[in-house]
């Protein structure tokens, strides 16, 4: 049984590592009793629709020449849903992406999305191990903001 | 602003407002759907089956499908949802479309596959006229811009914060007032119109700084007036406000195109209707949206030609859309004015009033002239720089004395032959003809906060800016038929043989619009953008009539 302090701290270490933002405290905070598990609803929600984005940028980026206004707008989206969970580095790399993409940068295109995509997995095995634990210890736990 | 406004019903009224929220992202969507109801419009919903809504939510979580709307049930038959979300724009408009009374708020995202937000802005505007809250994870300011353009009452940054959603109400109620208003200014109560102009296309605080005792006062009984019929039950709010059925628009569409362009005004058009419950207001207001829309029209058009003008290359359309953007939002503010009849032009609306106004008298001329004369113009662009100093000087009934002093110099360029001849205002105004500055300094004198003009009975000014707003709009309409009628004759007319037709056409309004930069914002030479293939004095007229319309 994982205690509140465990729980606690590893939160706090997803925040600290930059990770996630306030935007995840947001989350929580929506969290209530008709949706005892909102954050995690929100976050398997998430992870399922972009997998989507991420496989239509897979494609975009094999075609050659690159289309960097294809490529902008899948991005832009991929952006706009990860600022839903507070996925800040994940973020982050979609704005690096972006820049890549405006100055016409394929290289840096195609880097950027390694990493992204990186950024991406480890979030999602981080999360799904936070949630794990959460579970264990019981339904409010997640509530708490972190210190 | 606050003591008179929000207070009488701020537990009852947001409790029921229902929500369309039109997003893509299933993420998103089920977050704002969240938070809405967190914010207590769904409270209701709660109350009578949220067990089934919870149970509803848990569904759409596994079966969501980008594209399958969601809906979460309606006012009506004894149940009483408020917030639906939809993942696909058309859908949306389909709602929309389908239960015109059915919404009071829209918040749509920028960005979607399968019709661009802007779109489906325009189109809310147009036929059901509600608020619409725009939003995206981009803020840059032209993208803003756009969105005020079109009529977003709102631009929210992704992510969305509860905080942000709370006070949406805001908006329905304000249109709300500001509709009750026009019912009662219609039976002779004037003069509190400043909160409408103000709020609908301006961030200014000076618009509320300006506002008097007894406005407060006067709102404060509009609130009562409205506590019970307006809010308190969903299906009795429709008293002020007009939904435009397809029908009414068709009625609507039919007695301008009878009565002519050039001609058009609301009241003409009203009669042509013959609807008895529709009044000059809610024709003046729709009359405004649609030219809206038409120049809206004519901008996409525009936009699909840029590929095919290789001339215009020098123009990034990002840009182009900014200024543009920047102009549509200030005229929308000067046709408010005629709606309103706002008795004091205030600081920013002023300033294009004036100049406006200026145009309008030029173009008085150039409209009702013949094609001849504008051919004419061709040979005689050559005034040499002469700039036009308009200053206003509107004295207000104010305790203080205040005045309210608009200055207004407009550089004319060259091209304009018809700025020299000094123009004709209704107003009380002098001009002096000089050429000191190159800029447009609009020097204000804001009249104190506390009390500013009398809120009954018509003013001088006000029946004067009142027809001057108006007489502007007429031109407008003259000035869309009149190009119309020109970019027909011109292609007649010409020798462009190659291009197909549709692309001329658009080609032919992109180069107006350059044009009109010129001489609304930029200081660029224009010469170089004409196309030597048309006349350059058809530019002129094009331009100034994109300034306005």
């Amino acid at each position: 049984m994982a205690s509140r302090r465990q729980i606690a701290s590893m939160k706090q270490s997803l925040f600290d590592q930059g990770y996630l933002d306030e935007q995840f405290i947001q989350l929580e905070e929506l969290q209530d009793d008709a949706n005892p598990n909102f954050v995690e609803e929100i976050v398997t929600l998430y992870y399922r629709d972009s997998s989507r984005l991420i496989s239509s940028m897979d494609q975009a980026l094999e075609r050659h020449p690159l289309e960097f206004n294809r490529l902008d707008t899948i991005m832009h989206q991929f952006k706009g849903s990860s600022s839903s969970i507070g996925a800040k580095k994940v973020k982050a790399e979609c704005t690096l992406f972006r820049e890549y993409c405006r100055a016409g940068n394929a290289e840096g295109c195609k880097r950027s999305f390694q990493q992204l995509k990186r950024e991406y997995a480890t979030l999602r095995k981080k999360l799904e191990a936070y949630f794990q634990l959460a579970r264990q210890a019981g339904p409010h736990e997640t509530a708490c903001r972190p210190k | 602003m606050e003591s008179g406004f929000s207070s009488p019903r701020r537990d009852a009224f947001p409790a029921g407002l229902r929500v369309l929220v039109v997003d893509d992202d299933p993420t998103w969507l089920r977050i704002l759907e969240k938070m809405l109801k967190k914010c207590s419009y769904e409270d209701a919903a709660y109350q009578q089956g949220s067990a089934e809504l919870v149970d509803g939510w848990v569904s759409y979580c596994l079966g969501f499908e980008p594209g399958r709307v969601y809906k979460k049930g309606f006012v009506g038959r004894g149940k009483t949802h408020f917030v639906t979300t939809c993942g696909l724009a058309r859908e949306a408009l389909n709602l929309l479309r389908e239960r015109k009374d059915g919404y009071d708020i829209v918040i749509s995202d920028v960005n979607m596959p399968d019709m661009d937000g802007f779109k489906l802005l325009e189109h809310v505007g147009l036929e059901m006229d509600l608020p619409v809250i725009m939003m995206s994870v981009d803020g840059e300011t032209s993208r803003v811009m756009k969105g005020v353009q079109h009529g977003a009452c709102d631009y929210l940054l992704k992510p969305i914060r509860m905080k942000e959603l709370r006070n949406i109400w805001q908006h329905v109620f304000r249109k709300r007032i500001h509709e009750a208003r026009e019912f009662e200014s219609h039976e002779g109560l004037e003069g509190i119109h400043l909160l409408r102009s103000g709020t609908d296309q301006s961030d200014e605080g000076i618009f509320f700084a300006v506002e008097d005792m007894t406005c407060m006062k006067k709102r404060k009984d509009v609130d009562g007036k409205h506590d019970d019929r307006e809010f308190g039950d969903p299906s009795s709010t429709k008293k002020a406000r007009v939904v435009w059925s397809v029908d009414l628009h068709q009625k609507f569409v039919k007695a301008v195109n009878q009565i002519g362009f050039d001609k058009v005004g609301p009241k003409k058009i009203l009669d042509l209707m013959n609807v008895p419950w529709l009044t000059r207001e809610n024709v003046a207001s729709h009359l405004q949206k649609y030219r809206l829309y038409l120049s809206r029209l004519q901008k996409e058009n525009e936009q699909k030609s840029t590929s095919s003008g290789s001339k215009l290359s020098e123009f990034p359309p990002k840009d182009s859309q900014a200024t543009f953007g920047f102009q549509n939002s200030a005229i929308k503010q000067q046709n408010d004015v005629a709606v309103d009849s706002l008795p004091l032009p205030l600081p920013l609306p002023s300033h294009d009033n004036a100049e406006a106004k200026s145009h309008e008298c030029d173009l008085k001329g150039m409209v009702s002239d013949s094609t001849t004369e504008k051919r004419r113009a061709l040979s005689s662009r050559s005034i040499p720089d002469t700039k036009i100093r308009t200053s206003l000087a509107l004295p207000l009934e104010s305790e203080g004395g205040s005045h309210a002093v608009f200055d207004c110099t407009i550089p004319a360029t060259t091209q304009y032959k018809t700025w020299s001849e000094p123009p004709e205002l209704k107003l009380k105004k002098e001009r002096t003809p000089s050429s000191s500055s190159s800029s447009l300094p609009v020097h204000v004198a804001p009249p104190p906060p506390q009390r500013v003009m009398a809120s009954t009975g018509e003013s001088p000014e006000t029946t004067s800016s009142k027809n001057l707003a108006m007489k502007t709009q007429g031109f407008n309409v003259s000035l869309i038929s009149d190009m119309d009628f020109y970019h027909k004759n011109i292609l007649l007319g010409s020798e462009v043989a190659c291009a197909p037709l549709d692309e001329d056409l658009h080609f032919y309004w992109l180069q107006g619009e350059c044009c009109n930069m010129n001489l609304g914002l930029q200081n660029i030479e224009m010469p170089e953008y004409y196309d030597p293939l048309y006349d350059s004095s058809d530019y002129s007229i094009v331009d100034q009539g994109l300034f306005i319309a």
